[in-house]
């Protein structure tokens, strides 16, 4: 396995990393199904599968399909919800060693300030602020959307949480820049993007929706320009850290996301492929600052040359 | 305590062209040859390729000693169309063993299959050591090619078409009831269609023998994490095909 020099360690919003890698919410599962593959205590944290105050089923239906260079989801946030996250999962993921940052999801501002308070215990490293889930239609998309709801989840969260609140922004938007800065005033600890583009696919023999929900989340390679041009927008605009993601497969890829101005990255869809790619991305880091004779990562972050 | 999975470059040993659309594909993959169990499937990657997802396929049979593992699967989109043109001496990328399989502890065990449903059942098969008798469907004669594949590993092989082109004209489930009657087995394990595998298990608990079904659903992982998977069972409890099945007791699923 993986020994990340401490070229790689760095602090986010008080999270200590070894790695400036990250795994994406609802890519990584709660790690553990990838403890064959990974050694999760060399990530910078795994985000934990959005998790919402009641259990959700999800969708009906189909919930994936393939597409050019990537791919559309519809799960709709299944999942066992907080109780059972903190009473069964939390204790049993804890002896990984890995900081766990957890995507929560609310209908409402005092849900995901609810939320936070329940989660605000050890072994939880950080909170990710889910407002732009594009496949449920009661939570989250309406508040992603908006610059005054925006903050207001951030502060509901802040409030009720010592924990880091990261604040994950919709690609679906006209200008993300007042968003991001919206929650950065809020009090949000740092931003997460991007979370995926909504897209559909159709079935021209049978004239129907590939997906059981009609529309879906893109995400894989085919979204990486379109995130990275994100990331470089946010970071230019903000102070507090940004944590970049959207197609990276790669080192090569993460390294784009650094220079584009992210702290983080972290890695999605590319698990699904190849369970060990964390890892990979990891070492190519690593032999990239080596090979420049960079000291640290800090002496890629947001050094785009224009 | 399940066993680990592995990811490792296979090497394509053969690539043959079965029946028209069907192709059976057998690669060098010494780890999860070793340890696959019947029911459990593998996750292929075809690397240098425009598609970006793995593919499952059902583990059809094994050479732990060869360390060969072999899959059959059907022409139906883009992966599978890739997949055919790949030749012996190319490599795939396979993820497994995964998943759980068939529970082995049966006397007199009967495998129902139906189409590529098979295939999981020919390692079935030859664990059970020549005791298990199998049920199989197809279109026609030459989709019941599996027949020349069981016969070697089991007591019985009785096939059934749509067609009457070979074995009895009409389905499984026609022949089932006076099999149970006979009362000479004690489980059934059953891969096919999903009406097929519903109405086997109407039959089943009509004749109160218990019976293992495997599910087949779109998935992304197959490590339980994308959650594409999922299942409603009786309990209301969620379940995830790739992690908790493909194979269930049907009373759970169906």
């Amino acid at each position: 396995m993986t020994t990340a020099t401490n070229r790689l360690e760095s602090t986010l919003a008080g999270i200590r990393m070894k790695t400036p890698v990250w795994t994406a919410s609802g890519t990584f599962g709660f790690g553990e199904e990838f403890a064959d593959f990974v050694d999760l205590a060399q990530l910078g944290a795994i985000v934990v599968k959005g998790t919402t105050l009641a259990p959700r089923r999800g969708n009906d239906g189909v919930r994936i399909a393939e597409t050019p260079a990537g791919m559309l989801n519809s799960i709709g946030l299944e999942n066992p919800g907080v109780d059972f996250f903190l009473a069964d999962i939390l204790p049993r993921i804890t002896s990984y060693g890995m900081n766990l940052v957890v995507n929560i999801s609310g209908s409402s501002a005092e849900e995901f300030g609810e939320l936070a308070a329940r989660l605000d215990v050890p072994g939880v490293a950080g909170i990710e602020l889910n407002v732009s889930c594009p496949n449920v239609k009661d939570a989250g998309i309406l508040f992603g959307t908006s610059a005054t709801a925006v903050a207001s989840v951030v502060r509901a969260a802040k409030d009720r949480t010592q924990k880091p609140v990261i604040l994950k922004l919709s690609p679906n938007v006209t200008d993300i820049v007042p968003i991001a800065q919206a929650a950065e005033n809020a009090g949000a600890d740092a931003l997460s993007l991007i979370n995926t583009l909504t897209g559909m696919a159709i079935d021209i023999h049978t004239w129907r929706p590939v997906l059981g929900n009609i529309t879906g989340g893109l995400s894989g390679p085919a979204v990486k320009p379109v995130a990275l041009r994100l990331v470089w927008q946010t970071a230019k605009a903000v102070r507090i850290p940004v944590i970049g993601m959207g197609g990276i497969r790669t080192a090569e890829d993460a390294i784009e996301f650094f220079l584009a101005g992210a702290s983080a990255v972290s890695v999605g869809t590319a698990n699904f492929v190849d369970p060990t790619v964390t890892m990979k991305i990891i070492e190519g880091i690593d032999t990239y600052l080596e090979e420049r004779g960079l000291r640290n990562i800090q002496e890629l972050i947001g050094h785009l040359k224009t | 305590m399940t066993l680990p999975s592995y990811a490792v470059e296979a090497e394509i040993l053969e690539s043959k062209h079965v029946i028209p659309g069907v192709y059976q594909l057998t690669v060098a993959a010494k780890e999860i040859a070793r340890t696959a169990q019947p029911g459990q499937f593998v996750q292929v990657l075809i690397e240098r390729s425009f598609l970006l997802l793995r593919r499952p396929f059902g583990v059809a049979d094994t050479d732990p000693n060869k360390g060969t593992l072999t899959m059959f699967y059907r022409l139906i989109g883009k992966g599978t169309r890739e997949l055919s043109k790949l030749k012996a001496g190319e490599t795939v990328n396979c993820l497994g063993p995964l998943g759980h399989g068939f529970d082995l502890d049966a006397r007199q065990p009967l495998l129902i299959g139906g189409g590529m449903g098979l295939a999981p059942l020919i390692l079935l098969a030859r664990r059970f050591n020549g005791k298990a008798v199998v049920l199989m469907g197809g279109k026609n004669r030459p989709e019941v090619f599996w027949s020349e594949l069981f016969r070697p590993l089991c007591t019985e092989v009785l096939v059934t078409t749509n067609d009457g082109s070979a074995g009895v004209k009409g389905f499984p489930t026609d022949l089932l009831p006076s099999l149970l009657e006979q009362g000479n087995h004690d489980r059934l394990f059953v891969c096919g269609p999903q009406i097929m595998m519903e109405k086997v298990s109407e039959i089943a608990s009509r004749f109160s023998v218990p019976c293992q079904v495997s599910l087949e659903r779109h998935m992304a992982c197959g490590l339980g994490a994308c959650l594409s998977c999922s299942i409603d069972t009786k309990s209301g409890k969620r379940k995830k095909v790739c992690k908790d099945g493909p194979v269930f007791w049907v009373e759970e699923v169906l």
